[in-house]
């Protein structure tokens, strides 16, 4: 039984991991227009810095 | 090179709203200060539509001088501009884009605070859904066989993951059920915090002794669905109240005073009486006051409802919110912006405001009914139990089970998610939302009232005669009118373009107030406008505002007769038949003159109607329809109907109603035609029905699962299979509404209505 002491900590941590990424995404407005996110990728010039 | 033809659709959507100017001031006036000298504007551009829009956007603005930053937003069809200003003046962002063949407007700050409430609810929802899923994954290994030392580490583990989701995301259920309890009123929070609670309980002192069963899995998963619904409801109703902010504001948010020290531009707030101020035409009357100098006619179809311009002069009182059509004019306000017409409007809306502050929630009367059953049932299999077995926790633990197997998952998800569901469907047929309760209470609704001009009609005027006026002649009249904004002169302008008879301005124009126009070439005299002014002669009094004529002449030789009609909203007559179709009645109530009333009320074919009426009659009608136990669903656009707006049971108003009306309102429809109207009512029987639907699927899984539970023969990972059965079965059925065509069947019942009145 001593894997089920090792992969369950990895296996919550990994989640933390994800919860925290998810978190990070909000705070930065990444979720503030998905529609232009899937559109800004059709534009012409590279910038994807808004100027 | 751009998908989209900018302009085509925004002309008919904005409408009259198009004609408010938006000088540069009013920028600064809106725009927030950054600090540095740096400001933010949020723009509102309403044809953003795809990537290439954006980048035309981004790259106009960010050109101009002063442009810092510039962003596009395509779900919100926003931009968000920093700027600087250059020698004290704003940057024209507004004409630059106009230019561009983008029309927009800018955002009043406070109207853009994105509510804290949707962060906290993703927030939620992500922390409940993290710690629902890794409780699932320990909770099937138990189930799947894990004894011992093993299943004593996972529920320990799962109780170290449960303790977050309760505390953080539950706190949302918590403290609403708190607020009901102190109030002394239950709503559906009520029984959710207690089963979440109890159930997280149950599962510690468990784990606590070592026992086999824990309930960690179906307390997070709950939360977790629970917040699913509650977020998307929020969703729907942040996207609805967004849309509705986005559409330009009809009043004016400044005004240019003049003074001794010349002219200036200054907000609202601080014109106080016997200020002299200068009202361009084309211009709002930003309060109300009297005319000093200049001759202008005023179009009063959002204030009052009257269709015919009133003509304005020197000892005019005019009212905040009337549009200036014709000349410049300078007025003395004679009250403060909070004394003004539109002030007193919003004092009646509020003393007004009842329907909708009593209604119930359908989701809280039926949990009124709903938790005394359920919790008396779990007290009794408690009471049951503990006298039968002498086992206190056996007795608790099946009490437990009991509340969590009818834990109000699928009840608390019936509403809701069909709510949504049905938004959406609004949101795509162009019909904004407020809140859920605004669906439940348009399924109740026995009668319709309509306002007259701007709601039945377009509250603005069409030339009827188009193909029996001389293509020349047509020419003429819209050379003459492009410098115009008469309403009569934009007509011309539209029904020539229409007809692609080119127009060319002309010089040496002049527009009399209240008679034409008039064009010199060399000796020829031409004259567009009223019948008697135009030939110079006495004409009989005809039959004039609902429809009215103007003259095209040469010398005083006519050249062309022009008919004008307000124009009926398309979709009227066949939205009035449906309504009739579902047995509702319909009525009229207008501020205009009674002739103008019944000639439509009889094209219409509506004998209720009731013409020059106040905004407070208005009221009282339908404070009277209301103690006769009626319910009323009021469409209205303008400033008289705002106040009948908010008595109204339930109350819908087109885009491009004043800005008052629209915030009273529980619906706004972009669309143009008025089939919104009766689509929105369809939806929401559709919704109503599915709800009770839903509702009864609820009831039934729980007659069919209570008597297991009572029993004891529920276990964690049947309960678990249990409620998720439930839950997905009632968001299944409101699903239905998206999908099926319930709409096919009333398309035919349509035509054949259209046949019907063709054949009549």
């Amino acid at each position: 039984m001593s894997y089920l002491a090792f992969l369950v900590p990895v296996a919550i941590l990994l989640g933390l991991l994800g919860l925290a990424a998810f978190m990070w995404t909000l705070r930065n407005e990444q979720y503030e227009d998905l529609d232009g996110a899937a559109a800004r990728i059709l534009m012409d010039d590279d910038q994807d810095e808004p100027k | 090179m751009s998908c989209c033809a900018p302009g085509a659709e925004a002309a008919l959507e904005i409408g009259p709203a198009g004609l408010v100017s938006s000088p540069r001031e009013e920028l600064v006036l809106l725009s927030r200060d950054l600090g540095g000298g740096l400001y933010q504007a949020d723009l509102s551009v309403p044809e953003i539509h795809c990537a290439s829009c954006m980048a035309t956007v981004e790259r106009t603005l960010s050109t101009l001088p002063g442009v810092e930053y510039a962003r596009a937003n395509l779900s919100m069809k926003r931009t968000i501009v920093k700027w600087r200003p250059i020698a004290d003046e704003a940057p024209d962002l507004i004409g630059a884009l106009r230019a561009a063949g983008y029309a927009s407007h800018v955002f009043t700050a406070e109207t853009d605070q994105r509510s804290p409430e949707y962060s906290r609810l993703i927030k939620a929802l992500a922390v409940a859904g993290f710690c629902a899923m890794n409780i699932m994954l320990l909770s099937v290994s138990v189930w799947s066989g894990a004894e011992g030392g093993t299943r004593q580490a996972f529920h320990w583990i799962s109780a170290g993951l449960a303790l977050p989701a309760i505390v953080y995301s539950g706190r949302i259920f918590f403290f609403s059920a708190w607020a009901a309890l102190r109030n002394g009123r239950t709503n559906m929070d009520v029984p959710i915090s207690i089963g979440v609670l109890m159930a997280f309980g149950l599962s510690l002192y468990d784990t606590i002794q070592g026992g086999p069963h824990a309930y960690f899995d179906a307390a997070t998963s709950l939360l977790f669905f629970l917040l699913i619904g509650r977020t998307l409801d929020h969703v729907m109703r942040e996207k609805a109240r967004s849309a509705v902010a986005g559409l330009a504001s009809l009043a004016p948010r400044g005004a240019i005073v003049v003074d001794a020290d010349g002219r200036r531009y200054v907000p609202i707030a601080e014109i106080r009486p016997g200020t002299s101020i200068l009202v361009a035409a084309g211009d709002r009357v930003p309060v109300d006051g009297i005319v000093m100098a200049g001759a202008s006619e005023l179009d009063c179809s959002v204030v009052t409802g009257e269709t015919t311009p009133r003509p304005a002069f020197a000892g005019t009182l005019v009212q905040a919110g009337l549009l200036n059509l014709t000349g410049p004019l300078t007025i003395t306000a004679a009250a403060e912006a909070k004394d003004s017409f539109l002030a007193e409007m919003i004092r009646m809306m509020e003393a007004a405001e009842g329907g909708r502050a009593r209604y119930r929630r359908l989701a809280d009367r039926a949990s009124a009914l709903y938790s005394p059953v359920v919790h008396a049932i779990a007290l009794l299999s408690f009471l049951g139990w503990l006298s039968f077995t002498r086992d206190w926790h056996a007795s608790v633990s099946i009490a437990i089970a009991v509340l969590i197997i009818t834990c109000p998952c699928a009840l608390g998800l019936a509403v809701p998610i069909v709510q949504v569901v049905a938004a959406r469907r609004l949101f795509e047929k162009g019909v904004m939302v407020r809140d859920g309760s605004a669906l439940e209470r348009l399924a109740e609704v026995d009668t319709v009232l309509f306002d007259k001009t701007g709601t039945l009609t377009l509250g603005r005027p069409h030339l009827v005669n188009t193909a029996s006026v001389d293509p020349g002649a047509l020419a003429l009249a819209a050379s003459m009118a492009s410098g115009s904004r008469h309403p009569m002169s934009v007509a011309i302008l539209a029904a020539a373009s229409q007809g692609s008879v080119g127009a060319t301005p002309m010089k040496n124009l002049g527009e009399y107030p209240g008679r034409g126009l008039e064009a010199r070439t060399g000796t020829t005299i031409y004259r567009l406008g009223r019948p008697d002014w135009a030939l110079g002669r006495k004409m009989p009094e005809g039959a004039d505002g609902w429809f009215s004529v103007s003259l095209l002449v040469q010398n005083g030789q006519q050249l062309a007769r022009l008919v004008f009609e307000d124009m009926m909203r398309s979709g009227a007559r066949s939205t009035i038949d449906r309504l009739r179709q579902q047995g509702l009645g319909v009525g009229i109530l207008s501020g205009d003159r009674r002739s103008a009333v019944a000639d439509l009320a009889s094209n219409l074919g509506i004998d209720d109607f009731a013409a020059e009426m106040l905004p407070s009659d208005k009221v009282e009608r339908i404070a009277a329809l209301t103690t006769a136990h009626s319910k009323v669903l009021m469409v209205g656009d303008g400033l008289n109907d705002a106040p009948a707006l908010a008595a109204a049971h339930v109350s819908m108003a087109p885009a491009t109603a004043a800005d008052v009306g629209r915030n009273a309102a529980d619906f706004v429809f972009l669309k143009e035609s008025l089939a919104s109207v009766a689509d929105a009512y369809e939806i929401s029987r559709n919704a109503g029905k599915l709800i009770r639907q839903n509702f009864a699927l609820a009831v039934g899984y729980n007659a069919i699962a209570v008597p297991f539970a009572v029993c004891g023969y529920i276990t964690p990972l049947v309960a678990a299979v249990a409620m998720s059965l439930s839950s997905v079965l009632v968001v299944a059925n409101a699903m239905r509404l998206g999908s099926r065509m319930p709409f096919r069947r009333r398309a035919s019942g349509l035509l054949s209505a259209r046949t019907l009145n063709a054949t009549r």
